[in-house]
């Protein structure tokens, strides 16, 4: 090694300093330790508390479900617990989310694929982008008793049943189903916006070598590719519609069965109840004499919206894109 | 389509063709542009009509509105019970009891859950062995996608009979009977299911947040000899501080807009719980903003009381627009020592 | 060929010995600029070297140095194996590391240069797959028969990317000393021994007027010697440094170079580099690792100057990198 001044040889250096050992104490403290119980014993509580809520609506669910009760739909009679059973609330379970998704997807995808390949002006994007957040963050009765108001006005009497007097009624699928639609909206937003950005920069520029213009290229190139992005926010989207109550305690008229308006999309116009608000009704809350089949309605309920959720753990394993 | 002749009628002029393509996606530009845009014009809307709603309710109450000075469910009865005549509409409402009743159930539920969150994600992350993680992501998952009216129909149906059975004695109805009666549907009920709800969604983000911490951090903690709960807990827990004000912002906004199940277990009664009550404080019944709104639904069509539901539902939507704010700020204040080193 | 104007050069009058000067200037900057324009032949310019300080008794150079009394072997490996799941990256290593001098492993990429550093604080295990077999010894102990947090404070470690906590710099310095053990210290017990571990790392100059700075605002090479100074507060006995000067500018590097050497004398020191010349200018004594296996291992002079492995010949001439 070069010697020198700075760095002399070894047999010329002088012995190291001693310093004093460090004085070392124990590693874990008594808070350290508590800390680390508390941390099991959170992990361990989830882990209790969702197998106690699963098990026991499967327990309870179970015991009062059967073929009868899902294919009957629900009677008006005074002992609520012997019969019918919540056929109706389930198609209006199903007709909800349809209707809530079909408005969702094209104007969530639109949105996200101009927040992501647009957004000019950059205030008005940010703007939007901020108003996504809130909408995501309003609460759903809000968002209910907004629809209501807007749906009472006489110009929007196409959408539900008009009383004698002029009195809109407001309340019907398709006016649930355009708020649920904003229920969906953020989280359809969310997940196509991320699938849009994380496709690299070079599969834009070689459609646009290819002579493509930029629509051509969203649609022909970049919505394939996403796609298993929107169908994941889709699904989140549908779980949510699923389980929600608020707006449909409010906005779907809560007609025990699926009562259609006279004249065309009569089925849209008309009332309903779905499985939330069917079990919301049937506990002791509402009417509240039934608990056997709000356990068995809430049992399905669960059921389809834990199918939901798996499922978008399966699509998103599946088809996501991979770009090398 | 006139840009198709415009195409035909051009030479092969590179200039003239890359205009008209300019023009369609102009176009798709400021239809999706459009689109988004009326994102922006819905909120407005939102705001501006609730607004306009509610307001009667507060002009005609002033600041008294948000006191307190009688019975609540009282006073709406008697706004329900209006006479037909405008002129006579009856507004009086002193709704402290529901201000107050969401506030404690909020407060206490997000307080709760981000400690309880925190934890189980420091475990998560750190502590759990493999095959308990591999259960409890799922799990958190699964908590997070349960609709709150299944919830409630697990609270009312056992937790609220159970703690009527087992918390509710004689003689604590009896101490308090001259105010309210105690029947198991309380504020401790409420803050309880409500923490479970709102737990699995703040675990989500703190456990990615957790993750996010640059192993060279973790490491350098690990090299300096310092164990793993304490590297955890000043460095990463530190550095995720950001992601749990996030995290309890979304929470707290989810737990202020939960009607349903709150209505079911905590009581349907307008009444402020008392905490010189001591222990049965917990016990007694309250009804937050959200729930309030729910029960009376059908009363909408009356106009002073509608107006003085979309007055509560304005109190709810600035509350949130507050609470995101609020959020922003703490986490630009957090991120002081970072300077986007990360 | 010297640069006519030495840009580091500031006043010129760093005398060792006598009065302190403003800012000295260490020859070994001297050496690091001239290196950068001449070609360079490591091995014959350490043979000239060396040869003068060859004991003039025998005339030849020899293998080692004896070494002087007061240089500790403070640690030792016996038979080192590490594997990550099946494939090996460290076989059979027996190295030893002693206070007072630095000892560089050296080799090509991917050889376990890092993987054996990184067991001497049991930092391996860290990496899930990772197995280990044979023995690491500090001051004589296996280094699995205590604590490893009581381990990783008396071995402590320098990363290639400078990593400082997002705190300020003095938080960042007391880490270690308040992070371990129930009590925490208080400020004023903490500030001289952060104020010493800053001077030794040579970062105290530049901070002294703000300790609450964050740390993540320093430049790389700062944020390099804060991190020296952050493992230096908890009085290690060992040092393990991994390419501490690889992400670093040219200047950074000649300093936090000096800091090494001038902490020689109070830690055992190991630094893993890819650059020769940086092991050439620092280490005492090398170790030259090829595929997982210790190829040779001896003093400086001898391993740069006359390697006897042909492998380590091959290396040091540039054959392959």
């Amino acid at each position: 090694m070069a010697a020198s001044p700075a760095n002399p040889p070894l047999s010329a250096r002088k012995p190291p300093a001693k310093r004093p050992p460090a004085k070392i104490e124990s590693s874990w403290s008594i808070m350290d330790r508590v800390g680390l119980g508390l941390a099991w014993a959170a992990g361990i509580s989830m882990c209790v508390i969702a197998a106690l809520i699963v098990g026991y609506m499967a327990y309870k669910g179970l015991q009062y479900v059967n073929w009868e009760m899902i294919t009957t739909s629900p009677e008006a009679s005074l002992d609520q617990s012997a019969t019918g059973g919540f056929l109706d609330p389930i198609i209006g379970t199903l007709l909800l989310t349809t209707i809530g998704i079909v408005i969702a997807i094209p104007i969530g995808v639109a949105v996200a694929v101009w927040l992501t390949e647009y957004g000019r002006p950059s205030g008005l994007a940010r703007a939007v982008e901020s108003g996504v957040e809130i909408v995501a963050g309003t609460p759903s009765i809000v968002l209910a008793i907004f629809g209501l108001l807007i749906f009472q006005q006489s110009f929007m009497g196409i959408f539900s049943f008009t009383a004698e007097g002029g009195a809109v009624f407001g309340r019907s699928f398709i006016t649930a189903g355009v708020m649920m639609s904003l229920v969906a909206l953020p989280m359809i937003i969310g997940s196509t916006r991320e699938a849009m950005m994380s496709i690299p920069r070079h599969v834009r520029e070689a459609s646009y070598a290819l002579g493509k213009d930029k629509a051509t290229t969203i649609r022909r190139v970049l919505l394939p590719s996403a796609r298993s992005g929107i169908a994941t926010g889709a699904t989140l989207g549908m779980g949510r519609i699923a389980g929600d109550t608020a707006i449909v305690v409010i906005l779907l008229g809560a007609s025990m069965q699926i009562t259609p308006e006279e004249g065309p999309g009569g089925l849209f116009r008309g009332t309903g109840s779905t499985l939330t608000s069917f079990v919301y009704n049937n506990s002791p809350a509402g009417e509240g004499n039934a608990p056997e089949k709000a356990y068995a309605a809430a049992f399905v309920l669960l059921l389809i919206v834990i199918g939901l959720n798996a499922a978008v753990g399966l699509i998103g394993r599946r088809n996501k894109p991979q770009w090398n | 389509m006139g840009a198709v002749q415009v195409v035909e009628a051009a030479s092969l002029n590179g200039v003239k063709v890359s205009k008209v393509r300019d023009r369609t996606d102009r176009r798709v530009e400021l239809l999706l542009g459009a689109l988004a845009s009326t994102i922006l014009l819905l909120i407005a809307g939102m705001v501006i009509f609730v607004f306009l709603k509610g307001l009667p309710s507060f002009t005609h109450n002033g600041l008294a509105w948000f006191g307190s000075g009688g019975n609540v469910d009282d006073q709406l009865m008697n706004i329900f019970n209006s006479p037909a005549n405008p002129d006579d509409y009856v507004y009086e409402l002193r709704a402290w009891p529901l201000l107050y009743a969401t506030a404690l159930i909020t407060l206490s539920a997000v307080i709760i859950s981000t400690i309880f969150a925190v934890l189980s994600s420091i475990f998560i992350v750190e502590f759990a062995p493999l095959s308990l993680r591999r259960i409890l992501e799922p799990v958190v998952r699964l908590l997070a996608a349960v609709p709150s009216v299944v919830y409630g129909l697990i609270g009312i149906l056992v937790v609220v009979p159970w703690v009527h059975d087992h918390l509710i004695s004689e003689d604590r109805k009896e101490s308090v009977a001259y105010v309210i009666q105690l029947d198991g549907t309380s504020i401790a009920v409420g803050i309880f299911i409500l923490t479970i709800m709102i737990c699995p969604i703040m675990i989500a983000i703190v456990v990615d947040a957790l993750r996010s911490v640059p192993a060279n951090w973790t490491q350098g903690a690990a090299a300096l000899g310092v164990n793993r709960w304490r590297a955890m807990w000043t460095v990463s827990v530190r550095a995720a501080r950001p992601a749990i004000v996030a995290a309890a912002v979304l929470a707290s906004a989810r737990a202020l807009g939960e009607a349903i199940m709150l209505s079911m277990v905590a009581g349907s009664v307008g009444f402020a719980p008392n905490p010189l009550d001591g222990f049965t404080f917990f016990l007694e019944p309250a009804r937050p903003l959200a729930s309030t709104i729910v029960d009376n639904a059908e009363g909408l069509s009356v106009v002073p009381f509608g107006q003085t539901m979309y007055a509560f539902a304005l109190i709810l939507l600035v509350s949130s627009a507050f609470l995101s704010f609020g959020g922003w700020a703490a986490r630009r204040s957090l991120s002081k020592y970072t300077l986007g080193a990360r | 060929m010297e640069l006519k104007q030495d840009p580091l050069s500031m006043n010129g009058n760093g005398d060792r010995n006598g009065a302190p000067a403003a800012t000295p200037v260490p020859p070994l900057r001297r050496i690091v600029i001239e290196a950068e324009t001449e070609p360079i032949h490591v091995a014959d310019r350490i043979i000239d070297q060396e040869r003068a300080y060859a004991d003039p008794v025998d005339g030849i150079l020899i293998d080692q140095e004896t070494e002087p009394a007061w240089v500790e072997q403070r640690m030792r490996t016996e038979a080192l194996s590490i594997a990550y799941g099946g494939k090996v990256a460290v076989k059979e290593v027996s190295l030893e590391v002693n206070s007072g001098e630095v000892l560089a492993l050296i080799g090509p990429s991917g050889c376990g240069k890092t993987t054996l550093l990184r067991s001497l604080n049991r930092l391996v295990e860290l990496t899930p797959a990772a197995k280990r077999t044979g023995r690491i010894l500090l001051d004589g102990e296996s280094v699995d028969d205590f604590d490893v947090t009581h381990l990783r404070s008396r071995v402590g470690m320098l990363f290639q990317q400078p990593n400082p906590f997002p705190m300020s710099i003095f938080d960042n310095v007391a880490y270690g000393l308040r992070e371990r053990g129930s009590k925490r210290p208080r400020k004023k017990e903490l500030e001289p021994i952060v104020v010493d571990a800053l001077e030794r790392a040579g970062l105290w100059d530049e901070v002294s007027n703000n300790l609450n700075h964050p740390a993540l605002a320093l430049s790389g090479g700062q944020q390099q010697r804060l991190c020296i100074a952050r493992s230096l507060a908890v009085s290690p006995e060992v040092l393990l440094l991994d390419e501490p000067c690889s992400a670093l500018d040219p200047i950074s590097t000649a300093i936090i170079e000096e800091t090494i050497v001038s902490l020689r004398s109070e830690v055992a020191i190991v630094i893993v580099t890819h650059n020769l010349q940086q092991a050439s200018r620092v280490a005492d004594r090398v170790a030259f690792m090829y595929l997982g296996d210790m190829v040779e291992c001896g003093a400086a002079g001898q391993v740069f100057g006359a390697p006897m492995a042909e492998r380590t010949k091959e290396y040091i001439g540039g054959g392959f990198g």
